[in-house]
């Protein structure tokens, strides 16, 4: 019994890309129901379990935009991984607060944040060889992979959030009410 | 008898010279619009409140009502066809909600709230805009302008003062500051004028006001685009009223 619900759970991905993880602290924040949530899913790559790489999955839930070479090979092993890839929050809809850096050449932008901002010591440009190689812009998810699902808000309310998982793990198209819609 | 036209198979009377929105507005119909007040000459730019009349479509603030004609209006296919248009002006500009001043207030955002946009869908143009804070009492912030002329009709119309304008053609249309140096500090826009508060947008906000109302408390968290537009003719201040 205990096997057969194992094999029926729903695996679910989550990841941060650039973002602030603060869609994911809106998850934890259904509080109570995520008791309920644990009944229905089990997670694999997640910052809740620390697993590197994403396996297999229904559902793959993405917060952020791509601001580097790393976030676009994440995103990238995540819609390969996933059934179902949901765009969470405005960072990865729009691309939003990283977005707007957009308009700053990549150069001055590090320059201002690394060699001209009082208190930086050592006024260095990072550049170790594991740091992740920085993009011209920051892009939304939709603009590099295909995504199924946008759940909007900044973050998404905890209501919204198990609204719109209760959904999709029970198979239905999510719908969002209109009062819980915002993208502030 | 009075003359009448039908909107989605209701049916409207009007008077000679109003056109489809003035007998929509008259009678409590919706048709969702951003560049247009009715305070103000119609402009027909921002296309949202386009109908189909007599089987072609044409934007309902500037085409006049006559007997007998009949118009949709509240479609699948219509309100499809504007959310299209939402999420274009979304990507066209830089309209990062979160960051900004006017969320809660901002008829743009309302209008992707009442098309249900749940995302821009096109590619973001990301454009390089300006921003001017040389005014002591207003900014003047061009990534979140949508071109809806209603700040160039007030100052032209109501302040009398033509402080902006329109400048550049197509892609390349922007906001003009009427100055020398083409900043509004060196203009004569004062706080109170009615160009400063009309903007749909957070493109010109009253400094020192942004958060008195927090979010959350605001015009549209509390009400829908077509409640605000059917209800009140003002437009909402950038700290709530």
């Amino acid at each position: 019994m205990n096997n057969q619900a194992r094999i029926s759970k729903v695996k679910i991905a989550t990841c941060s890309l650039a973002g602030c993880f603060g869609c994911h602290t809106s998850l934890l924040d259904i509080d109570e129901r995520l008791f309920d949530l644990l009944g229905m899913v089990e997670f694999d790559r997640s910052p809740f379990t620390d697993i590197k790489h994403c396996g297999p999955c229904d559902i793959g839930i993405v917060e952020g935009g791509v601001s580097n070479a790393e976030n676009a090979r994440v995103l990238r092993e995540f819609r390969d991984n996933c059934k179902v890839l949901v765009a969470i929050g405005p960072c990865a809809i729009t691309g939003n607060v990283p977005a707007l850096r957009n308009n700053i050449d990549l150069w001055d932008c590090f320059q201002e944040v690394y060699l001209y901002d009082p208190g930086t010591e050592g006024n260095q440009i990072p550049n170790d060889p594991e740091l992740p190689l920085p993009f011209d812009k920051v892009y939304p998810i939709y603009e590099v992979v295909k995504v199924d699902y946008f759940l909007n808000g900044c973050p998404p309310s905890p209501d919204a959030i198990w609204n719109f998982l209760t959904d999709l793990i029970e198979g239905r198209k999510p719908e969002i009410d209109y009062k819980l819609l915002r993208y502030d | 008898m009075n003359k009448a036209i039908t909107i989605d198979g209701k049916t409207l009377p009007f008077e000679d010279g109003q056109t489809i929105m003035d007998a929509a507005l008259t009678a409590g119909v919706y048709i969702p619009r951003l560049c247009h007040n009715p305070e103000l000459k119609p402009h027909g730019s921002c296309k949202l409140c386009v109908v189909n009349a007599n089987g072609r479509n044409v934007t309902s603030c500037t085409m006049p009502a006559s007997d007998g004609m009949v118009v949709t209006n509240n479609t699948p296919e219509l309100n499809e066809d504007r959310k299209a248009l939402v999420q274009m002006l979304f990507v066209e500009g830089n309209h990062i909600c979160p960051a900004c001043e006017a969320s809660g207030n901002c008829q743009l955002q309302a209008a992707g709230y009442y098309l249900r946009m749940e995302s821009p869908h096109f590619t973001h143009f990301y454009p390089p805009r300006r921003v001017d804070a040389s005014h002591p009492d207003i900014f003047l912030d061009l990534n979140r302008c949508i071109l809806c002329e209603l700040c160039v009709r007030a100052s032209r119309d109501i302040d009398k003062k033509n402080v902006f304008g329109i400048s550049g053609r197509g892609i390349d249309s922007h906001l003009v500051v009427n100055s020398e140096s083409g900043r509004l500090g060196d203009t004569n826009m004062a706080v109170t004028d009615k160009a400063a508060h009309i903007c749909p947008t957070g493109a010109i906000l009253i400094k020192r006001k942004g958060y008195t109302i927090p979010i959350g408390k605001r015009t549209f968290d509390q009400k829908t685009l077509s409640e605000f537009h059917l209800g009140q003719v003002k437009q909402p201040e950038p700290d709530g009223e």
